[in-house]
């Protein structure tokens, strides 16, 4: 299997025989289990006493500000990959690591701003 | 024809690989953290200490009723254990063992790695989310911010090597590969391998499935196979971890006197040992510790590495 689609064609025969490997087990669980289903048997667990409310509980989320950094940085850091193949390539040398010194004093500040702003803090 | 019968054993030897090597982890976790912990660890199963031990588990396992809770979303419930296995085993597609001994060479394998990974965390979030329980709400909360921050310095470490070796395909990382890389990568070695090992969610960085405190996290009303599936995708996991950290920082195949598959199955051994001994060793962080690891330290250590590289190989030409 050679070239671009060849050898993407081999991964996609692994996502398929995971597939099957996945429906297989459950397969072979469905051929060899019991089936008693009582209601209290389905009914949520919570240590043991019926459950209270629902279980998509209302709860703060502390980490939402987290997402906005990582998204902010993995797109930064997306673009590193295509540029690392090629920095040091004849030609760029000093140009390009001047270039990788301002990003990477973008994302120090970018990382010291939002610690003196206390967003990693816990409260 | 002859292409495709090649194409037909490296994938079959990948399947078993997936099959088998978890279990010796798992095995191997068993025994070295009783034994560090002063007791004897599984003794009966298959006569010689308990070697067998997985393999019963996994047929009791097949053997489980099928529990899915009236209040959970049952659509996503069933297939998140799918959703968290899978990515592991295409990954293991283009991880290379040997010169040549490889599922297939992507030339943005490095890139493909990190990113099929990434779907992989997404089927805890799903369990958590889909169990309509609260123990499981807040474990997959806590595994989806843990999962956000360390992904950041597990891409950056990685993006370190392909600016050292100029390639992202693995097999032409490790080919690049000399042994004063190990010096020069070695805080993007580190900073990778315990990323790794936060996205993983083992201890120390189990707080997502902090069993004392909620349960079995995401993982709560999961039973019968659709768990032990869970569990497979955890050691799959440390060994595609271990095989990552080879490859990438530990020159792979490279090494004196023995064939170069050995080497990399003793170096990929050697850090799931890491994996085990760290949880033996080290209490749970906290929430919040756990984030400033990541933040304070993991990806400043990380951007020191990215400068560190730049540098030597620019002035190095």
């Amino acid at each position: 299997m050679n070239g671009y689609f060849g050898s993407y064609a081999v991964v996609a025969v692994m996502l398929a025989i995971g597939v099957a490997i996945f429906a297989g087990a459950l397969l072979v669980n469905r051929l060899l289990r019991p089936s008693h289903p009582t209601p209290e048997k389905l009914l949520t667990y919570e240590c043991g006493v019926d459950p209270v409310g629902e279980g998509w509980a209302q709860s703060q989320i502390r980490y939402y500000v987290f997402t906005y950094l990582y998204v902010v940085f993995a797109v930064d850091a997306v673009f590193l990959f295509p540029w690392a193949t090629v920095f040091a390539a004849p030609g760029f040398g000093m140009t390009t690591l001047v270039e990788m010194f301002v990003f990477l004093a973008f994302i120090a500040i970018g990382i010291l701003y939002a610690w003196r702003k206390r967003v990693l803090a816990w409260t | 024809m002859a292409e495709v019968l090649d194409v037909a054993i490296r994938l079959a030897v990948i399947v078993i690989a997936f099959l088998t090597l978890p279990l010796i982890v798992g095995q191997t976790e068993h025994k070295a953290m009783a034994h560090m912990q002063s007791r004897l660890g599984p003794m009966y199963a298959g006569g010689f200490h308990g070697w067998a031990q997985l393999i019963a588990d996994g047929v009791k396992f097949a053997q489980k009723e099928d529990v899915i809770p009236v209040a959970a979303d049952r659509r996503v419930f069933s297939i998140a254990p799918a959703v968290a296995l899978v990515p592991y085993l295409v990954v293991m597609v283009v991880i290379p063992v040997g010169p040549g001994l490889f599922g297939t060479d992507l030339d943005a394998g490095l890139f493909f790695v990190l990113a099929v990974m990434g779907v992989g965390v997404l089927g805890s979030i799903m369990a958590g989310w889909s169990s309509a329980n609260k123990y499981s709400v807040l474990g997959g909360m806590r595994a989806a911010a843990q999962l956000t921050s360390y992904e950041l310095p597990l891409v950056l470490a990685a993006s370190s090597v392909a600016m050292a070796a100029g390639t992202l395909s693995l097999p032409g990382i490790v080919e690049a590969w000399r042994w004063w890389w190990l010096p020069w990568q070695a805080i993007g070695a580190v900073v990778f391998f315990i990323a790794g090992l936060a996205e993983l969610r083992r201890p120390p960085f189990d707080m997502p499935i902090a069993e004392s405190e909620i349960i079995m996290g995401p993982m709560t009303e999961y039973t019968g196979i659709r768990f032990a599936l869970f569990m497979l995708a955890e050691y799959v996991g440390i060994v595609v971890l271990s095989a990552l950290t080879t490859v990438l920082f530990l020159g792979g195949w490279h090494g004196p006197l023995l064939p170069g598959p050995i080497w990399t199955l003793i170096k990929v051994f050697v850090l799931a040992f890491v994996v085990i001994w760290v949880r033996v060793t080290f209490p749970r962080l906290r929430a919040d510790q756990l984030q400033k690891l990541a933040w304070i330290g993991l990806v400043p250590l990380a951007l020191l590495q990215l400068a560190l590289t730049g540098v030597v190989r620019v002035l190095a030409g």
